[in-house]
């Protein structure tokens, strides 16, 4: 068993660079999860993991070798793609023993491999069918029961549920995780939906243009996110953010909103000023919202989303700038049109330089 | 030039003639049928048509059949009746020796053999080519890969016609060379396959069927363990079987049906269609050995044509229509 | 976790992955590549040089250089006008009337009707034919002393059709057309099959006829098989010898002297490489102009029919 280490990875194809400077250090028997849009470069370092591509720069140890120079077959690790990739010609069976084949295991601890990956993913019946014949579902268990037979150090998933209905992927997230902490095999897994990393993940790799944003756990990345990127990626509906000046207020600093200033918590304050920023960004989560009639922010009740066990509200601020706030339905109900306050707490203030996009925190 | 008969047709021979007529009236009276049918009641104007269409299906059928069937008569007819006026279309009598005479002193026996040899390997020859290139071009990156892939394409656009006595000489001089001469000249079976090993079309062919694949399924394979070799054979060649079993359909009919290259290079080693050359030399009495040597040079391709009529004419018409 | 029983090796490669790929790439190609060089490229070339110098009459002499005289004499000789002449006359008489006697075979046997496969197969038959088979088997017809044919049209005296000037242009395409037959059905009804039903169902709600319907949709969707159908025909053609050589070895008087026929007889009669190298030339000039008509033609299409 055996962690897997970046160390200042690039990886570059011709002009275009897919991953920059990646360091990170995933611990064995971890759940980890690469998190963010397409083309951020994620893949990409999965397969860099696998050996499906070479780094440019940088070296990727698994367990204590660095392996950039060993061949994909002989660094024990199965990948689970996004389609599958079962080999269509081949019962289920033969596509589970497929990898056994090439090591040449002998025939009969061959079938007790088959045999128990099959049992595990309850694939036992389907074993003489061919890939053709299952459905989307059943076609997942076996690309994850290749990719659990040789019983390999890490497991790479890219994608593994996106071509799954909505209902499918809710059962299957849970069968994952179960799956690992069974076989407590390091997982790396990339996805760019929040939800499975959140859910599934011990921690979260967030990566965004090829560069690693943050890695945490999630409630970590969640309740600090580290910088604009995450901030905004992280949570549904996402967090709030409005570009803004510091001023001074007396001789604390404030923060000037449309039609508000609002104060900054001392410590945060004397962060902010000691790095001299005039310009940040300012984040609330919606569920960190209140409509008080004391609040700091004017703003006007536009859209009232109700989804059964919460309420959604968008309200607009005297500039035009669009904020969401969710409520409980046990609190009173606004009118469209109405006018209202926002305000929040201040330990659920989040406040990014405006230029780096950096986290600016309490010292 | 003949002063009197300019024309083509002077008086029908008697028997023509009556055949003209009934096949005349037949499709008159079925044309008839069917128009008369379609102002009478439906059901009697769709027999009508139905008549008529197999009447016109059945004329056709015997037309395109005639040459092959009279060429079968003959070849079972002693000569003078084949000679004979008028000429026997539905013989009583049949005489098989033609066929045996055909297979031993017309050498049609070894001929065959000849064609087979020759045909297996250049088919044997140009799949293992073609295989490799196309895997070259679907699944590897080298550079110049595109220049060598219209290399490849350009060979289809340079006939065989254009080149075959430059190659002759190629052959001839190839055939004084120590050890390779023995294989190559003139005369062997390796100047009959050796020119015909590779084929840009069999490459372009099976390279579509390669890029067909799912990517991920090299990926795959990769990380369970198979290099390149293993994953052609054992992935990509398998899920491109149709593609490559009309290829090599498509590949025997042209090796076999040469004429060209077998004519001008060899002279022992014969295939049967040079050899037909042969027999058709021969006297007016043993005419009924060259019919008889004609459908035995037919028989493997009415074999194969009965065996694998979908794969050839997915071969046959790979690339002439539109999805 | 227990690992599987062998242990995993660990291979230091000796070259990254991408010099390999290249490598493997280069071998699998050069087998082609080899063969192509010797016997297509290498020839090819060796054509342009060998029209470069006259052939004596004599073997011992040595060749002389004339440059590119020669091409210019052979162009002009009578012997590649009649040939270049014949072969046209020899293209226009079997490629459209086999791909109208294919497309109408295939539309009669397109239809649905009991035991229609029985007449598919007939009509595919003469595919096995080679081009020797065919000739041979049109001997029952064409041949001087036992022939049908001048028998049937009441000419049995006169000269068959093989050895008449007139007519032995005709019969040899008669006998190409019979061969190819088959072919052409084949492809045809690959065609006609390519034709979507909804078209034609729309078609004749709309109340088109079955005439109506052939000439407005089926038609227009098959012109890119009829196009390549006589592309791809007419190079065939061009390139006709084998019948040539067993019916009427060019003659009645060089009447069906096709070029290569020509190249053949000029090599080996002859033996004039430098004239021949010539011809060849000739034959592969007129080869790539359809060819670059085809081509450019599907490029258009292609476009066209998204």
């Amino acid at each position: 068993m055996a962690g897997i280490t970046f160390d200042h990875v690039t990886k570059r194809f011709g002009k275009v660079t897919a991953v920059r400077d990646l360091s990170l250090e995933i611990a064995d028997q971890e759940f980890l999860v690469f998190l963010g849009p397409s083309g951020c470069g994620k893949s990409t370092a999965l397969r860099m993991i696998a050996g499906l591509e070479d780094p440019t720069e940088g070296t990727i140890s698994i367990g204590d070798e660095v392996v950039n120079e060993v061949e994909p077959r002989d660094r024990d690790v199965a990948m689970v793609f996004q389609t599958y990739a079962l080999y269509p010609h081949m019962t289920v069976r033969r596509n589970i023993e497929f990898p056994l084949k090439s090591r040449k295991v002998p025939p009969d601890e061959r079938a007790r491999l088959v045999a128990d990956a099959a049992q595990t993913l309850g694939l036992g019946d389907l074993l003489d069918r061919k890939p053709a014949q299952l459905s989307g579902g059943q076609r997942q268990r076996v690309a994850l029961a290749r990719a659990i037979v040789r019983r390999p150090q890490a497991f790479l998933m890219d994608e593994p549920l996106s071509n799954l209905d909505a209902k499918l992927r809710v059962q299957t997230r849970a069968d994952l995780i179960e799956l690992q902490d069974r076989l407590k095999t390091t997982v790396v897994y990339v996805t760019h939906d929040q939800v499975e990393a959140m859910t599934m993940g011990h921690r979260i790799a967030i990566i965004a243009d090829g560069a690693l944003q943050q890695v945490g756990p999630p409630q970590e990345v969640y309740e600090r996110p580290a910088n604009l990127f995450v901030a905004g990626f992280i949570g549904t509906p996402p967090m709030n953010i409005i570009q803004a000046r510091v001023v001074r207020d007396g001789d604390a600093l404030a923060v000037s909103l449309p039609g508000a200033r609002v104060p900054l918590p001392r410590a945060l304050g004397e962060a902010v000023g000691a790095r001299g920023f005039d310009e940040i960004a300012v984040g609330v989560r919606p569920e960190h919202l209140l409509l008080a009639a004391d609040g700091f922010v004017p703003a006007t009740v536009t859209v009232v989303e109700s989804l059964g066990h919460e309420r959604n509200i968008a309200c607009r601020l005297d500039d035009g700038t669009l904020i969401i706030t969710r409520q409980d339905m046990d609190t009173p109900r606004p009118a469209v049109g109405e006018s209202v306050r926002l305000t929040t707490e201040p330990q659920y203030l989040h406040v990014f330089d405006a230029h780096s996009g950096n986290r600016v925190d309490a010292t | 030039m003949s002063a009197d008969h300019t024309g083509l047709v002077g008086a029908l021979a008697p028997g023509f003639a009556h055949f003209l007529v009934a096949v005349a009236a037949l499709l008159v009276t079925s044309i008839g049928l069917a128009v008369v049918g379609w102002r009478a009641r439906p059901a009697l104007a769709h027999v009508a048509r139905t008549i008529n269409r197999y009447v016109l299906l059945g004329v056709l059928s015997l037309i395109v059949l005639f040459p092959i069937y009279i060429t079968v008569v003959n070849s079972l007819l002693p000569a003078d009746k084949i000679a004979a006026r008028p000429p026997t279309l539905f013989p009583t009598h049949l005489l098989a020796g033609g066929y045996s005479q055909a297979w031993t002193q017309g050498h049609v026996s070894s001929y065959l053999f000849n064609s087979f040899v020759v045909t297996f390997f250049i088919v044997a020859g140009q799949l293992v080519t073609s295989i490799c290139a196309a895997y070259a071009f679907a699944f590897l990156d080298f550079p110049l890969k595109r220049t060598i892939f219209v290399v490849f394409l350009a060979t289809m656009m340079v006939p065989f016609e254009v080149v075959f006595f430059t190659n002759l000489q190629t052959v001839v001089s190839m055939g004084h060379l120590p050890v390779i001469g023995h294989f190559l000249g003139l005369d062997t079976y390796g100047a009959l396959v050796v020119p015909f090993l590779a084929t840009g079309f069999g490459a372009f062919l099976v390279r579509q069927a390669f890029l067909s694949l799912p990517r991920d399924l090299r990926d795959a394979a990769e990380l369970d363990g198979y290099g390149h070799l293993r994953f052609m054979w054992r992935v990509a060649v398998p899920l491109a079987r149709p593609t490559i079993a009309a290829l090599a359909l498509f590949s025997f009919f042209d090796a076999w049906n040469q004429y060209l290259w077998p004519l001008v290079v060899t002279d022992h080693y014969r295939t049967v269609q040079v050899g037909l050359r042969q027999l058709s030399r021969v006297s007016l009495d043993q005419i009924n050995v060259t019919f008889a040597g004609t459908v035995l040079a037919a028989v493997p391709l009415l074999i194969l044509l009965l065996v694998f009529q979908k794969q050839l004419v997915r071969g046959l018409t790979a690339g002439a229509v539109k999805g | 976790m227990t690992a599987v029983a062998t242990p995993p090796r660990r291979r230091r490669r000796r070259f990254r992955r991408r010099t390999r790929d290249m490598l493997l790439g280069y071998a699998l190609v050069l087998p082609s590549l080899l063969v192509f060089g010797t016997f297509i490229f290498y020839p090819f070339v060796k054509n342009f040089w060998l029209g470069l110098y006259r052939t004596p009459p004599f073997p011992n002499l040595p060749r002389s250089w004339v440059g590119l005289s020669q091409y210019r004499d052979v162009l002009t000789s009578q012997l590649f006008t009649n040939s270049f002449k014949v072969t046209v006359e020899f293209v226009a008489l079997t490629v459209p009337v086999g791909i109208t006697l294919g497309l109408l075979l295939a539309v009669l046997a397109h239809q649905r009707l009991r035991g229609i496969t029985i007449f598919r197969t007939i009509f595919s038959s003469t595919v096995v034919t080679s081009v020797a088979v065919a000739s041979l088997i049109s001997l029952t017809l064409l041949n001087p002393q036992i022939g049908l044919l001048n028998y049937w049209l009441g000419r049995s005296g006169s000269l068959s059709p093989l050895d008449d000037p007139k007519w032995a242009l005709v019969a040899v395409a008669g006998v190409t057309i019979w061969q190819n037959l088959g072919l052409s059905f084949i492809i045809m009804s690959a065609g006609l099959q390519a034709v979507p039903d909804e078209l034609l169902e729309a078609a004749r709600t709309d109340g088109a006829g079955t005439w109506s319907r052939f000439r407005n949709v089926t038609l227009p969707m098959l012109s890119p098989t009829l196009f390549f159908a006589t592309i791809v025909g007419s190079i065939l053609a061009f390139h006709s010898f084998g019948q040539i050589d067993l019916l009427t070895q060019g003659g009645p008087e060089n009447h069906t002297n096709v070029l290569v026929y020509a190249i053949y007889r000029t090599v080996f009669q002859e033996n004039n490489n430098g004239k021949a190298a010539v011809l060849a030339i000739a034959l592969f000039a007129i080869t790539m102009v359809l060819t670059l008509v085809q081509l450019r033609f599907l490029e258009r299409r292609v476009s066209y029919e998204r």
